[in-house]
């Protein structure tokens, strides 16, 4: 214990003062800090589950083309092809997750951020993509189609 | 630590010579007397802008400002994101807060005349600050977009229609538009997190740097005194400790306000509604609002409420203009007018804002 002019626990009085300020600091700032970062997380908001959807009459669906429809809120493209055949596919590129798109002329999906190219199954034949595309359920009835999720 | 504080101090102040800035920060010191009190207000304010500024910013990452999801979103901040409530509650509360401080410290200013020469730029650039918070009180009552704030902002630009002349391209300037619709919310969002902040940081600075650099002023009462009987206190470290201190202070009774009196949210507003009764703008503006209540419709050939409009502009720029016509203070000498018209100013402000609240 130092002897500060006569005053033997001055020190020891000073640390406490001061251990007692930074904690109530930090503890004021944890105060503030942890609602802040709370706040900052966002909310996982609830989203409807999704497990068929509508793309429309296969009358309005010329073939030879493809479109995109809304299932949930992920882009699935749908394709009717050349030759009669109905596919879905996700439409987010494997690789950087572009949308992508049917290519009459090269009678394949394409993306159009980085030239990867799909055949109509989905699988990746060319380009930068790593993966096949997801693809999805097609039923046709009573002359409208529904897209689903695979099982 | 210290050390690595150190060469980062010597680090920096090798480079851009920071003992100057130093010197410049520390140079100042606070008169004490038995007004001193008043000069904690400005820091108030101060402290209330920068909670404003930071519990504004954590809004914005939920907010939306469009007339179709501004209400959904303020409701997902209020009962989904973790501390919305409070967020936001204190955004309300500290803004009321904030005007409230920002009143004092301009009376406090006014009576201690402390806008005399060679303060002049100092009274302005703090009279165009205040005239910002209004601004962004108006402005940001809308943002919720309930039927509450959506009939306020009507009437209030309704009311700004009214000016002569400029009065009408005004009001479309506000509004976006005839009439108040989702381009008005646009705007006001616009106006409310974009362009003023942006005027009003410039003017905080300036309004700090020249407090930093003309010093603390002193009263007239005090400035007579022989130098021997002055007492001053340094404003570094003494004065920023005690700052602090009531800054801490206020942030509890913030803190109180914001838990226990949340903001509520109201129902969202319908343009194609009917207003519901006693619409009421906030209270700091109930003054005004309750006084053109007053006015006859006709006033000789003027519309009455014009009158009230233009009167209470002319005594706006007067007010703000006050360093330039009261000579007498600037020469040191007393001027009891000013304090009559203040002292008016004061209870008339608060006779009809009581008025108007009870109506």
């Amino acid at each position: 214990m130092d002897n500060v002019q006569g005053k033997p626990d001055l020190k020891n009085r000073r640390d406490f003062l001061k251990y007692l300020l930074s904690a109530g600091v930090l503890g004021f700032a944890a105060s503030v800090i942890y609602p802040v970062l709370s706040y900052l997380k966002p909310p996982k908001q609830s989203e409807v589950e999704v497990t068929s959807v509508s793309a429309g009459k296969l009358s309005d669906f010329p073939k030879d083309s493809g479109k995109i429809i809304r299932f949930g809120n992920k882009p699935v493209l749908v394709v009717y092809s050349a030759d009669g055949n109905l596919h879905a596919l996700s439409a987010e590129c494997t690789h950087l997750g572009c949308t992508v798109q049917f290519r009459k002329d090269l009678d394949l999906i394409w993306c159009a951020c980085h030239n990867g190219k799909y055949d109509l199954n989905g699988r990746n034949i060319s380009g930068p993509p790593p993966r096949p595309l997801t693809p999805f359920k097609v039923i046709v009835k009573a002359g409208e189609i529904f897209i689903s999720k695979m099982a | 630590m210290k050390n690595y504080f150190k060469c980062l101090y010597n680090w920096i102040d090798e480079r851009v010579q920071l003992e100057d800035l130093v010197k410049f920060m520390g140079k100042k010191y606070v008169p004490v007397h038995r007004h001193s009190i008043w000069y904690y207000f400005g820091g108030v304010s101060l402290f209330f802008f920068i909670i404003q500024v930071t519990t504004g910013i954590l809004l914005l990452f939920y907010y939306k400002g469009s007339s179709d999801l501004a209400f959904e979103s303020v409701q997902f901040i209020m009962s989904k994101v973790q501390f919305g409530w409070l967020v936001r509650s204190i955004h309300a509360w500290a803004a009321n807060l904030f005007i409230l401080s920002a009143f004092v410290h301009m009376f406090s200013v006014y009576f201690e005349k402390a806008y005399r020469k060679p303060r002049e730029m100092t009274w302005i650039t703090g009279m165009l600050m205040f005239f910002m918070c209004l601004g962004f009180g108006f402005s940001g009552y809308l943002l919720p977009w309930n039927t509450l704030s959506f009939f306020a902002t009507k009437v209030g630009t309704d009311i700004a229609g009214n000016v002569p002349i400029i009065g009408g391209p005004l009001k479309v300037f506000i509004r976006g538009g005839d009439d108040v619709t989702g381009a008005t919310l646009s705007r006001l969002f616009g106006f409310h997190v974009a362009l003023f902040p942006g005027i009003f940081t410039i003017l905080l600075g300036i309004h700090l740097i020249l407090i930093q650099r003309q010093g603390i002023s002193e009263p007239v009462h005090f400035s007579e005194k022989p130098a021997s009987e002055k007492k001053t206190m340094p404003f570094f470290p003494n004065f920023l400790l005690r700052d602090l201190l009531l800054w801490l202070i206020v942030l509890n009774v913030l803190a109180i306000l914001a838990v226990f009196l949340p903001a509520d949210l109201g129902i969202k507003a319908n343009p194609f509604a009917s207003a519901p009764a006693g619409i009421k703008p906030e209270w700091y503006f109930l003054f005004m609002f309750q006084s053109l209540k007053y006015f006859p419709s006709h006033i000789l050939f003027a519309d009455g409420e014009t009158v009230g409009i233009l009167l209470f502009g002319a005594a706006g720029v007067l007010w703000l203009l006050i360093p330039f016509w009261d000579r007498k203070s600037s020469r040191g000498e007393q001027n009891r007018f000013v304090n009559y018209l203040g002292l008016f100013a004061v209870i008339f402000i608060i006779i009809l804002t009581f008025l108007g609240w009870l109506s």
